[in-house]
């Protein structure tokens, strides 16, 4: 057992390190994020370090080269992105993309799906977003409403998706909708690639309870896809999903944000009503928690790489990291804010520590701790999943999707 | 026994629920979180017209001189609406600073107006991203003249006066005193700053050379803040128990409406027995805040451990209540459209307000210690 790298993955973590150092800032301790930037600029920003990496071979690296990729193995993938998490590189806008969409597209999609859709993405020409929850159902995706109808060779589609992040800015999506009501729900839904700039895509942001507005409602009004479009059968839409959903808890690791280090540095220079933060033994304790947490999750991923190194495909056990970390994001922002004393409520950039960190990812890890599949989905999918206990009664399952009840 | 409050405080509080749910729902709030008003001033006249900000004012100075219960049943409603108004600020610390410090004088200039609701007072504290106390209060007062900066200042935009926790120049817990200083004043600089909960109004206030006087003995600002604090806790704790109660009723209604796998989110035991156990925190809160309260207008001698139980108890239930209510309403919950916005905001506010759980907690224990000593 060793962290070591073999032969191949030091040369290839020197030629990463080389040239990410040819093309992109080190972070400092006194500079470790890029400064904020208006939509428009960031977005500009985040596709030249996309188009720089693909043009460098770092972009997108264990797909096929034939699709812009660099057919290399998920190790070298994981020795790139571990050099470039010590670089200030815009992240963010393609996650979804190219962590989600396009695996399903190469997974799903025909030769010709793949020679149109995955090398643009690659070079950040093109952005993709996910529209698969509903108001109707966010957990119970296969709950959705919006339906499609066959026409000649194109499919019409009316309804809404709710929650789409990126859709404002993003070219390309995928779309889970319903086509036969007669059937079982998770029966009747199938999966197109849909142009968001289509006819009849009608994109509205939601403002969240952080203030930003980095999700969306979209409504479809007859909107028409080419029966092309299609990713797998119809009324496989379902199947097409779980590979979308599977790369999603790959995806999303940590949700970002601040970690028991900054929490030590915080610690080490506010006072308290009778000592400094540091001596005082509750605040030691949760410090030691959540550094048991990071290393544990750390940990646990180099297991799960080593296993994909050996072959393996990750299962359902990947859950577990969004679990610790969405409320680690939450409640570590939180005690951040009681050391600060009444000032923890003070959430300004040029003044709260670290930048408002603190603030905003208690702010974000209320949102984070829903997004992509809530705790308690996350959990029963550990114990369904991993540990094969029973499902909750279901009433879902055999009935036409047209006779079940619904709510609000 | 009659742990209990009397008929006539629960008709107050059925007085002022009925107000408060006519005058002063979410959108109230809401147009104070969009808007750049102060706080809601057709509220503060309504609770002015009841009274109500008199309640534990002596009868000399204009107030009703009732006790300390009469307070706590109103602090649970103004909880349960997350009301966008001073009266926490103004009332349960400002009045009470100025009823245990205040000089005669001060107290016959500021008192009869703080009953009519006519001026808003306010307690400066904090100096940046730590703790205030003797460690680290620098703002100073020296030959009559006020000097630093306090930031946040709860309501500071919007207070007429202000009881400033300033350094003296005393050895430890005796550096502090407590200033008292008019924000009309020459010499005073306001500006609002950004705060997760724009429902209440937080203000960066500069002293430069100001003319201020002492409130109370030199070297006792401190020991006047934990005094203050105590009887704060309890109000605040009936305030967060409202909050804590709202947080609960609304998710309980939403896992009531909300279908997910053909069932209702209700009907899931993750949902079920998070929302059990708000209730469960809610009712540890409210007992805390019971013997909380009994201690606080009888003068017991257990104050100072029930205030912290009070506190300590009412800001978990709250800090839990808030937070997953969010999490059971999904996606909708983590919207500006949505309500359940405002109790998390309300709850993370109101939690450091009189400083941290992290600091009641430590002070509880030293207080037990101390007790059992004697
Ligand atoms: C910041 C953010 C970004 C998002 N981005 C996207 C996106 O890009 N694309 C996209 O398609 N979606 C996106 N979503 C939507 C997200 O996937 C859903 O919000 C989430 O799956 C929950 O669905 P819901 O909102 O309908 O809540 P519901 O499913 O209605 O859940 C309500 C509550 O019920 C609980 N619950 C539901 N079923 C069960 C059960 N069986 N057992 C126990 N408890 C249960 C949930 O855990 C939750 O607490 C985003 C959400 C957020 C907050």
């Amino acid at each position: 057992m060793d962290f070591n790298d073999t032969p191949s993955e030091a040369a290839y973590r020197a030629k990463a390190r080389a040239w990410l150092d040819a093309n992109a800032e080190r972070k400092t301790a006194k500079k470790d994020s890029l400064p904020a930037l208006s939509l428009t600029e960031a977005l500009e920003r985040a596709r030249t370090w996309q188009r720089t990496k693909a043009e460098g071979g770092f972009a997108c690296i264990t797909w096929p080269k034939e699709y812009g990729g660099q057919g290399g193995s998920s190790l070298d993938n994981v020795v790139y992105s571990q050099e470039e998490s010590n670089y200030l590189v815009p992240g963010g806008f393609y996650a979804i993309g190219l962590g989600m969409c396009l695996p399903t597209v190469l997974a799903w999609g025909t030769d010709a799906h793949k020679e149109r859709y995955v090398a643009p993405a690659v070079r950040g020409d093109e952005i993709w977003c996910q529209l698969f929850s509903e108001p109707a159902g966010g957990s119970d995706v296969a709950g959705l409403r919006t339906r499609a109808e066959k026409d000649g060779d194109e499919w019409v589609i009316n309804g809404q998706k709710v929650w789409t992040s990126g859709a404002h800015y993003c070219d390309y999506g995928i779309v889970v909708v319903r086509t036969d009501p007669n059937v079982p729900k998770h029966k009747g839904l199938t999966m197109f690639i849909i142009d968001m700039k289509a006819p009849g895509v009608e994109v509205r942001p939601i403002k969240q309870m952080s203030g930003e507005s980095e999700f969306n409602e979209v409504f479809f009004t007859d909107v028409r896809i080419p029966d092309s479009d299609r990713l797998g059968e119809p009324g496989q839409g379902w199947k097409v999903a779980l590979t979308t959903l599977m790369n999603e808890r790959l995806a999303v690791g940590g949700g970002g944000g601040a970690d028991w280090e900054e929490l030590l540095g915080l610690a080490q220079e506010a006072e308290m009503e009778q000592t400094l933060a540091t001596a005082n033994s509750a605040v030691r304790e949760r410090i030691a928690d959540w550094y048991v947490q990071t290393q544990g999750l750390k940990y646990t991923r180099f297991r799960t790489l080593t296993a994909l190194s050996k072959g393996q495909t990750p299962g359902p056990e990947s859950s577990i990291s969004k679990i610790v970390s969405a409320t680690k994001m939450q409640e570590l922002g939180s005690f951040a804010m009681d050391l600060q004393g009444q000032h923890g409520i003070v959430r300004d950039r040029e003044i709260s520590p670290n930048a408002a960190v603190f603030q905003n990812q208690w702010m974000g890890g209320a949102g984070y701790r829903i997004a992509g599949g809530t705790d308690e989905i996350l959990r029963n999918i550990v114990a369904e999943r991993v540990l094969g206990m029973p499902q909750d009664i279901r009433v879902d399952k055999d009935k036409p999707f047209s006779e079940m009840p619904a709510g609000k | 026994m009659n742990f209990d409050f009397s008929d006539d405080q629960k008709m107050l509080k059925e007085q002022v629920n009925k107000f408060l749910t006519d005058k002063c729902g979410m959108d109230v709030a809401r147009r104070i979180l969009d808007g750049d008003e102060p706080y809601a001033k057709e509220v503060w006249q309504g609770l002015v017209d009841m009274g109500l900000m008199g309640i534990a004012i002596p009868e000399e100075f204009g107030g009703l001189g009732l006790g300390a219960l009469e307070l706590c049943v109103v602090a649970e409603e103004l909880g349960r609406v997350a009301a966008p108004v001073p009266f926490s600020t103004s009332v349960y610390i400002a009045t009470e600073a100025m009823k245990l410090a205040g000089t005669d004088e001060q107290k016959k200039t500021w008192l009869p107006k703080l009953a009519a609701g006519e001026v808003i007072g306010t307690l400066a504290m904090s100096e940046g991203p730590q703790a205030a106390g003797p460690r680290s209060v620098e703002v100073s007062f020296s030959g009559g003249k006020l000097n630093g900066t306090k930031i946040p200042v709860p309501d500071g935009s919007a207070a007429d006066f202000a009881i400033v926790l300033a350094n003296t120049g005393g050895k430890g817990d005796k550096a502090l005193s407590f200033v008292l200083v008019d924000l009309t004043a020459k010499g005073v600089t306001r500006e609002d700053v950004k705060t997760i909960d724009p429902t209440r109004p937080h203000a960066t206030i500069s002293f430069d050379n100001v003319d201020a006087e002492l409130m109370g003995e030199e070297g006792n600002g401190w020991a006047y803040t934990q005094e203050v604090f105590d009887a704060a806790a309890v109000w605040m704790a009936f305030e967060q128990i409202g909050g804590t109660e709202a947080s609960m009723w609304m998710a309980r209604d939403y896992a009531l409406e909300r279908y997910a796998f053909g069932r209702l989110i209700g009907s899931y035991q993750a949902i079920k027995h998070k929302i059990a156990d708000m209730y469960v925190k809610l009712e540890l809160a409210r007992s805390n805040a019971y013997f909380g309260a009994m201690m606080l207008n009888d003068k017991g001698a257990e104050l100072p451990q029930a205030a912290a139980a009070a506190r300590i108890s009412a800001t978990e239930a709250y800090r839990y209540a808030a937070q997953e209510n969010v999490q059971v309403h999904g996606g909708i919950g983590y919207t500006w459209e949505a309500d359940t916005q405002f109790f998390y905001r309300r709850s993370k506010l109101l939690a450091l307000a009189l400083g941290s759980s992290i600091e009641w907690k430590d002070k509880l224990v030293a207080r037990l210690e101390a007790r059992n000593a004697a």
